[in-house]
């Protein structure tokens, strides 16, 4: 287990205070300007280094996201805009960085924004975390006052100005080119790529988009070096990390951890094991509800990180453990996600638009017990008609979890199964209506 | 995409009090001077505190022409994002998340007891005119779950009986202290921490 020593957030649960002065005194900005004088190139070279990988879900490596931005200055500014807008299900780790490790980013965006050579910086909140944004307003004066940020910001030369932004309850405004359109008072709906915001981003100007929690880890990894960090978890999936553990679990909380933990000891030590015990879990979504749930019998031997996941055919995403026993009925959860991600599709691709609401009135007939076999073939040709269709990684968030269901729970489903359908078609109806619609009244 | 309730009765005018002008100013002030548009959001939401938790059509026009952009644009937001609410809401505004992880932990109660307490139906306005409720998607306190928020506070770790004594509260027009209802800190484990022992 991590040593309490080597934990980057140690005011994860509010026992010290989040005040600026309390916040100094646990290190945050310590040798802040000594940092920066050494200048953009150790910065990024440092970070490479460490081997740091986005916190947000995908896992793009930091150092390198930081080096796309243009060496120079050219006509137009440059932006760094914090992704704050944290809305996966399972997920509820940038939350306690804002309410209670404000200062931890704060003083990352101040040395990102120099690695980028930016001078504002926006924090784009979700719009739900109201209370969490005044906190974050309020550690932003208190920077400012200690003259931390402002002109010449922490006397190191460089100034920095950083706004909050609140967004207004739309996941896909947690796409980073969703959120830049968000961000320019435009509907949330995502950018085809490329060009990259590091090119073309905020206003068509170059723009580094990163993670609450990737930036708020940056100031611990350059004061105590990248070799430090690197010597935490598995080469290539480097460091700690936040997990959150929620669902069927005794204790659900967030802990920081190690990355490549096994699953099986953050269930057991930190959250207080699987209600009704081991024996009683049924799945695990590992990062977030993107992620294709895995089994218990992976469960058993799996360990917390990127590659590893992968492997599996899942992911780990944004670490937000989603813990599923035996009492619960495995497909209704999954409808809940698939409904879920119907109502929060934004309508601009057509798979992704009309597809989740398929997939989610399909597995609802599953969990009534109203399906056809065929249909669970057709479910899986649904979801490959999604995935890889769309103009932003949504499409394949969405069908992830559903073809997960398909691989591991196949069996489960075929029990409900009918082979004849249940709704029979109706001749005076014009075949374009959804029968299911006029049947049931669930639009 | 959410399906937009647009209200009927709508106020004759909508102009911003002195106090939420300056506010307006302020959030302009936070982006490019060309860009005044950014703010459409910020400018929404102290429309819709003012007008008790909701936005009419109004205020729309209203913030669209201090932004100088089309009305369309400020109407396509405001039907866009889910936080803003087109018809009255009550003064309590009771929004309930049963995304699978709150769902796991009984969502399902707090819907009912809402449904008992509140109204019958979502959208719809209590017998007293103060509060309705809704049901959301994940409002990203899961490991705090089942929970739910009223206006800007969340209430964590509820149960049956903590459920029915907010909604009570607010039916009876009093705002019960936000938090975790168990006394828990945050979101640390309920029986005790297992890491931050000693720094």
């Amino acid at each position: 287990m991590l040593k309490d020593e080597d934990r980057i957030f140690k005011n994860l649960y509010n026992d010290y205070g989040w005040d600026i002065d309390s916040a100094v005194k646990r290190n945050d900005w310590f040798e802040t300007k000594n940092i920066i004088s050494k200048g953009r190139n150790w910065i990024i070279d440092e970070i490479k280094k460490s081997e740091l990988r986005g916190r947000g879900g995908a896992g793009f490596p930091t150092g390198l996201k930081f080096s796309f931005a243009p060496k120079e200055v050219g006509s137009r500014p440059h932006y760094l805009v914090i992704n704050a807008d944290e809305s996966e299900p399972g997920t509820c780790k940038d939350r306690d960085i804002i309410r209670f490790e404000p200062q931890k980013l704060i003083e990352g965006c101040l040395i990102s924004s120099y690695a980028v050579n930016a001078h504002t910086c926006y924090i784009y909140i979700r719009g739900e975390y109201y209370r969490e944004g005044e906190r974050l307003q309020k550690s932003i004066t208190e920077a400012y006052k200690k003259n931390f940020l402002g002109k010449n910001a922490c006397g190191s030369g460089w100034d920095l100005d950083i706004y909050i932004h609140y967004g207004a309850g739309a996941y896909i405004c947690g796409e980073e080119t969703a959120l830049l359109e968000s961000l320019e008072g435009k509907k949330g709906l995502p950018r085809l790529k490329p060009p990259f915001p590091a090119l073309v981003g905020l206003y068509g100007c170059p723009t580094i988009v990163n993670n609450v929690e990737t930036i708020s880890v940056i100031p611990t990894i350059l004061r105590r070096g990248a070799k430090w960090f690197s010597s935490l978890g598995k080469p290539k999936n480097t460091g700690t990390k936040i997990f959150c553990i929620s669902g069927n679990v005794n204790n659900p909380c967030n802990v920081e951890e190690e990355m490549g933990i096994p699953l099986k000891d953050l269930i057991e030590k930190h959250a207080g094991g699987v209600i009704g015990g081991w024996k009683n879990l049924q799945a695990v979504i590992p990062g977030g509800s993107s992620m294709p749930l895995l089994p218990k019998s992976i469960c058993e031997t799996i360990t917390m990180d990127f590659d590893s996941l992968i492997k599996e055919k899942s992911g780990l995403g944004t670490a937000g453990i989603v813990v599923i026993n035996k009492d619960q009925d495995i497909i209704k959860c999954m409808a809940r996600i698939a409904r879920f991600y119907k109502h929060e599709s934004c309508g601009q691709c057509t798979p992704c638009r009309e597809g989740s609401g398929w997939m989610w009135r399909m597995l609802k007939r599953m969990e009534e017990g109203e399906a056809t076999y065929k249909e669970i073939d057709l479910l899986h040709d649904v979801t490959k008609q999604i995935e890889g269709h769309t103009i932003c990684a949504f499409g394949e968030g969405s069908a992830w979890p559903v073809q997960g269901l398909l691989r591991h729970f196949r069996k489960e489903i075929e029990k409900r199964c009918h082979e004849e359908p249940l709704v029979k078609k109706k001749n005076e109806i014009p075949y374009l209506i959804d029968q299911h619609l006029l049947e049931k009244d669930n639009a | 995409m959410s399906i937009k309730k647009i209200s009927k009765v709508q106020p004759e005018i909508f102009e911003f009090t002195k106090n939420n002008l300056e506010q307006a100013e302020k959030e302009i002030k936070k982006y490019p001077k060309e860009k005044k548009a950014s703010a459409v959001i910020a400018l929404l939401y102290l429309a819709q505190r003012q007008n008790d938790n909701w936005i009419p059509l109004l205020a729309l026009k209203y913030v669209a022409k201090m932004l100088e952009i089309s009305y369309m644009q400020v109407y396509e937001v405001s039907t866009f994002y889910s936080m803003f609410n087109l018809s009255p809401t009550g003064k309590y505004f009771v929004q309930v998340c049963t995304t699978t992880p709150c769902a796991l932990r009984g969502s399902k109660k707090i819907v009912e007891l809402c449904k008992k307490y509140i109204s019958k139906e979502e959208k719809v306005l209590s017998e007293n005119k103060l509060c309705s409720w809704v049901e959301v998607e994940c409002l990203g306190a899961c490991v705090n779950g089942p929970m739910l928020q009223i206006n800007e506070d969340y209430y964590e770790d509820l149960n049956e009986t903590s459920t029915e004594e907010l909604i009570k509260k607010i039916l009876n027009d009093e705002f019960p202290k936000p938090g975790s209802s168990k006394n828990r800190k945050n979101s640390a484990p309920q029986n005790g921490k297992t890491t931050l022992l000693e720094v």
